[in-house]
């Protein structure tokens, strides 16, 4: 790929964001290859050490919070007529319950998925506290002299400990998991709006 | 190494690279490159977030008949190189306390 072509590709690529920022990674990319190729370098040398265009997107999104990215993609790209404001205004009942209940079905999402992590841990402190009840149980028993139940309550009371710390290590993992999933689904979005 | 780390790491070098004079995208990566694994498209965020923080700032100055950016330093930006000295200290004790055992070993 040549100059041309790269920075023809991430213009295109580019094109959904606001506009100071689409004119500083496109000025960024077009000094890196000027420099690389003053340094002594073929064009498509140059181009190819900057790596794939995937990744360059990727990082350049990373710094593009995704209200500014929103707000964007509804700007007019010019005035509006004195018509379409009315005709905006008139038609709130419909679009308003529309654009209202999507933002709350997304902020509901994100709620339901941290609160399942939160059960999943609450759940996991409860198993434990049964646990040291078990044994204070067990102990009980045991100065009434009460040696099977003391030997069961003690068994009880160490397997739900025992299981306290596996589940914690497991919902660990699982909450890492959410975390870059949600990561994911957020660049995912965000790169939903940079597209015409 | 560990991301959250290098990316802490990276900051500190890319503001060394300018520190003590202003200097522009690929002579930044090639000054950093020997130590730590950076790219353009690594390097583009850092610039931008490192800006927003007011740590650097950017002016653009003819070269060759184009523009470049050329990157400068500022108060907060000396400050975090500053405390990234007093943290490594600290970190560099934590070190010899983990490897005490192994030097005592030997």
């Amino acid at each position: 790929m040549n100059k041309a072509e790269f920075l023809a590709a991430l213009r295109e690529k580019l094109s959904g964001l606001p506009e100071e920022d689409f004119n500083r990674s496109v000025d960024y990319y077009t000094e890196m290859i000027d420099d690389r190729m003053e340094d002594g370098m073929s064009e498509e040398e140059a181009v190819a050490c900057l790596g794939s265009m995937d990744e360059i997107i990727t990082q350049i999104l990373s710094e593009v919070s995704l209200p500014k990215l929103v707000k964007e993609k509804v700007k007019p790209k010019r005035a509006l007529a004195v018509w379409e404001i009315i005709l905006i205004i008139i038609s709130a009942p419909i679009w308003f319950p529309i654009v209202f209940s999507a933002v709350a079905t997304i902020l509901s999402a994100y709620l339901s998925i941290w609160m399942m992590v939160l059960s999943l841990y609450l759940l996991d402190l409860s198993i434990a506290i049964s646990g040291i009840v078990f044994i204070g149980l067990a102990i009980a028993e045991l100065l009434k002299g009460a040696f099977a139940v003391f030997g069961a309550l003690l068994g009880f009371g160490l397997v739900a400990l025992g299981v306290s710390i596996l589940l914690f290590f497991t919902f660990n993992l699982i909450t890492k998991g959410i975390i870059y999933v949600s990561k994911k689904v957020l660049l995912g979005i965000k790169s939903l709006f940079i597209r015409k | 190494m560990d991301i959250q780390m290098k990316r802490g790491l990276l900051d500190v070098c890319v503001l060394a690279a300018i520190k003590n004079e202003d200097s522009y995208g690929y002579q930044i990566i090639k000054d950093i490159k020997p130590y730590i694994d950076i790219s353009e498209s690594t390097l583009y965020p850092i610039l931008r977030r490192l800006e927003a923080a007011d740590m650097l700032t950017v002016r653009s100055a003819e070269h060759n008949g184009r523009l470049r950016k050329y990157y400068h330093i500022e108060v907060a930006g000396l400050q975090r190189i500053e405390d990234f000295k007093e943290e490594w200290k600290q970190i560099m004790s934590i070190y010899s306390f983990v490897t005490r055992e192994e030097k005592e070993n030997e």
